[in-house]
């Protein structure tokens, strides 16, 4: 039977059909709809999988190699720039290695649709040691799941699932496995390579280093690796990922070059050395950044054998896509309509009856007196407070940077220095710097925007629902400058007053704007007022 | 054959649901799809595009490339011509006639119907209007949907088969009124000769 998947529900059906005990993620696009997958199915079918949220993707990777250590299967899920968060544990899990199989899948952003960068998750992994798959299809991202798992188990080593969103968040037809059973717990005997002081750690790290050829030996081997030979010598392709879609879009008929599919990593240097011998040139077509070809690419641009986007035959940056790869291939362009030039962008905006909206409202006040240039904001929707008509956050980094950022430049003296932050954002990293200002006494206010949901990414359940109170409380906020509000237009003038006081302490201040997210069902907005009234 | 439709709206409109109902159209006429849509900070009120590629064979790419859509399906008209570089020669336009102005610098609408009629191919539809007549306002995009089915190769039984999947979860009621939004899109191009010749 063909069931109608996104690529990331692909991933999901393919990890529940593995055997996976648990999914640990934290909401993130273009990778949510992995984890809200498996919640569902978890309900609909009483799985037995562990599926809740985790507070960021470190915790949820360390929480995932916990359950492999116990012999189980689990996935970690993440997009691209939460690997950066998850990363100390990420690098030291590949020297310890695993038990269960443990798969950590990331979800690429290139053209940064919404994101603050397109990096590309290969080289983390690459950095890690461990082998990578990157699935082309919707098919595959369901069957290179399990294969990944297999590959874990087999290497006793992590295994990277790499997405991009135009696969992630793409549908397709999808014939799914007959189930595989959960492990159960079972610990190694030795469990010394999971004790990482120096001493069990060097020779763990040799031992990765060792694995090395043996990876290579699994991709060479791999089914996922293609190689298709043609009598054409002008041109050899290597295709990975999503790209080898835009290549065959071309091509409906049989590429007519020499092609290397590749869909695992380490490289198979056979094949490539095959296509190489066979080839006058060899044309690398990846999505993300151009890692294929600069392990490939002659270092001093001698030989030019290897075009790409590193020599201009293909964009730089930004995704691919059929008409790019069909320049590339020399194949000649049909004439196209013009865009009118008086078709104007329309980027995103907060919702009507937005708390956010509210809060920038009054914190636009504030900017009237202090300028543009004191108020640092955070990741969420509320980062759409960077646009028309607010303009009102001056900076946008990283989970978190907000707080640290406002008390850095507190630091070097400027007052007043305004953090805005939302809920799920603060418990996933703000904390930490919050208690970094509390305990330096840096003089910040910090807004913590509070609508109860990790809203950017559907409404998913905030760690911090009713929690953000006693945690600033707990860290030492001053309760005498705890303030909680509610961002509603009747508030205003109220709010604003409050704001401005805070302003003039100098120390550290923390205003609760709380709201629930107006997208949220009406059900939930009621549950969470009920919670905060018996917080409260 | 591959029949590629770009969709076209603005977060919120409704264009996820034509998609995921042709999708399962597709399925129901034992048809391939692929179908990319845009999820996560667009959704909020931004410019929002589905590519949607239908076919009896093999289908690779989950985008269109240039000038290879056969439709564009527009829920709002200035987003149809934001697509225009992947619109066919011979392709059609169908959008729906009214604006969502969310934004300061809309441009004047005379010069935007100008543009979409100057396309031979090309029908603006006051959806809402006929959604509204039924007492259904939500339901334009299946106006649009019935309007735009004469020239998509899926049976119309498959269609209403996925508009009731589609909405059963909802309720009964929610399918019958978006059945007969569907049903008057369909009625309105009938009624119009010069379109269907």
């Amino acid at each position: 039977m063909r069931n109608i998947v996104l690529g990331n529900e692909a991933v999901a059906q393919g990890a529940i059909d593995a055997g996976i005990s648990g999914v640990y993620a934290y909401p993130g696009t273009p990778s949510t709809e992995i984890t809200e997958y498996i919640q569902r199915k978890k309900d609909e079918k009483y799985l037995d999988i562990h599926a809740n949220w985790s507070a960021n993707e470190k915790t949820a990777m360390e929480a995932a190699l916990g359950m492999s250590y116990s012999g189980k299967r689990a996935m970690a899920v993440m997009k691209h720039v939460g690997l950066n968060v998850a990363m100390d544990a990420f690098m030291n899990m590949a020297i310890a290695g695993v038990n269960g199989g443990l798969v950590v899948v990331v979800a690429d952003d290139p053209s940064m649709h919404s994101s603050q960068n397109e990096q590309d998750s290969r080289y983390l992994a690459n950095f890690a040691r461990i082998p990578i798959v990157e699935p082309s299809n919707q098919q595959e991202a369901y069957d290179m799941i399990r294969h990944a798992f297999n590959l874990s188990e087999q290497l006793q080593l992590p295994v990277l699932l790499r997405l991009v969103t135009r696969l992630s968040h793409s549908r397709s037809l999808v014939t799914f496995n007959k189930p595989r059973k959960q492990k159960k717990i079972n610990f190694l005997e030795d469990i010394k390579r999971f004790q990482l002081i120096p001493a069990r750690a060097k020779p763990q790290y040799d031992k990765l280093i060792k694995k090395q050829k043996r990876i290579r030996t699994f991709s060479e081997e791999s089914p996922f690796n293609k190689l298709v030979i043609s009598k054409d010598t002008s041109l050899g392709i290597i295709a990975s990922g999503i790209a080898y879609n835009y290549l065959m879009e071309n091509f409906q008929e049989g590429c007519r070059y020499s092609c290397l599919k590749v869909s695992q990593y380490l490289l198979p240097r056979k094949q490539i050395k095959y296509l190489f011998d066979h080839c006058e040139k060899i044309l690398v077509l990846e999505e993300g950044y151009p890692f294929i070809e600069e392990q490939l690419a002659d270092f001093f641009e001698e030989d030019h054998k290897v075009i790409g986007r590193l020599t201009g035959h293909l964009n730089r940056t930004g995704e691919l896509n059929p008409s790019m790869v069909a320049k590339a291939l020399g194949i000649k362009k049909k004439k196209t309509n013009k865009i009118p030039d008086f078709v104007t962008g329309r980027p995103p905006q907060l919702c009507d009856g937005c708390g956010h909206r509210d809060t920038f409202n009054a914190l636009d006040e504030i900017r009237k007196i202090i300028g543009d240039k004191q108020i640092f904001g955070d990741i969420g929707c509320y980062a759409l407070g960077a646009l028309a008509p607010h303009h009102t956050i001056s900076t946008l980094i990283d989970m978190g940077a907000s707080i640290t950022m406002a008390k850095g430049a507190a630091d070097a003296g400027v007052h007043p220095a305004i953090a805005i932050i939302g809920d799920s954002t603060f418990t996933h990293s703000g904390m930490t710097g919050l208690l970094d200002c509390i305990n330096d006494k840096s003089p910040i206010t910090l807004i913590i925007s509070d609508n109860s949901a990790v809203a950017m990414t559907g409404g998913q359940n905030s760690a911090a629902l009713a929690k953000l109170k006693n945690i600033c409380l707990g860290l030492g906020v001053d309760p005498e400058h705890l303030k909680m509000i509610e961002p509603l237009p009747k508030n205003h003038e109220e709010n604003v007053a409050i704001i401005q006081k805070e302003l003039d302490y100098k120390g550290v201040s923390v205003i609760i704007a709380q709201r629930a997210c107006v997208r949220l069902p009406g059900e939930r907005k009621k549950m969470i007022k009920e919670i905060l009234a018996a917080q409260n | 054959m591959i029949t590629n439709i770009i969709l076209a709206g603005v977060g919120g409109q409704g264009i996820l649901t034509i998609a995921a109902t042709l999708d399962t159209a597709s399925l129901n006429n034992a048809l391939f799809f692929k179908q990319s849509e845009v999820h996560g900070m667009s959704q909020r009120g931004g410019a929002v595009e589905s590519h949607l590629r239908i076919s009896d064979g093999q289908i690779y790419s989950d985008l269109i490339p240039m000038g290879e859509a056969d439709m564009i399906l527009g829920m709002e008209p200035m987003e149809v011509l934001r697509y225009l570089p992947f619109l066919k020669k011979e392709g059609w336009i169908i959008t729906e006639k009214n604006p969502f102005v969310n934004i300061s610098d809309y441009p004047p609408m005379d010069a935007i119907f100008t543009k979409i009629e100057s396309y031979k191919n090309h029908l603006i539809i006051d959806a809402s209007a006929i959604a509204k007549k039924l007492g259904v306002t939500k339901a334009a995009n299946m106006v649009l949907l019935g309007a735009a089915s004469h020239f998509i190769p899926i049976k119309d039984r498959a269609l209403r088969a996925a508009i009731k999947s589609l909405f059963q979860s909802k309720s009964d009621r929610m399918v019958q009124l978006n059945l007969k939004a569907f049903d008057a899109g369909k009625q309105y191009v009938t009624t119009m000769e010069s379109v269907l010749k």
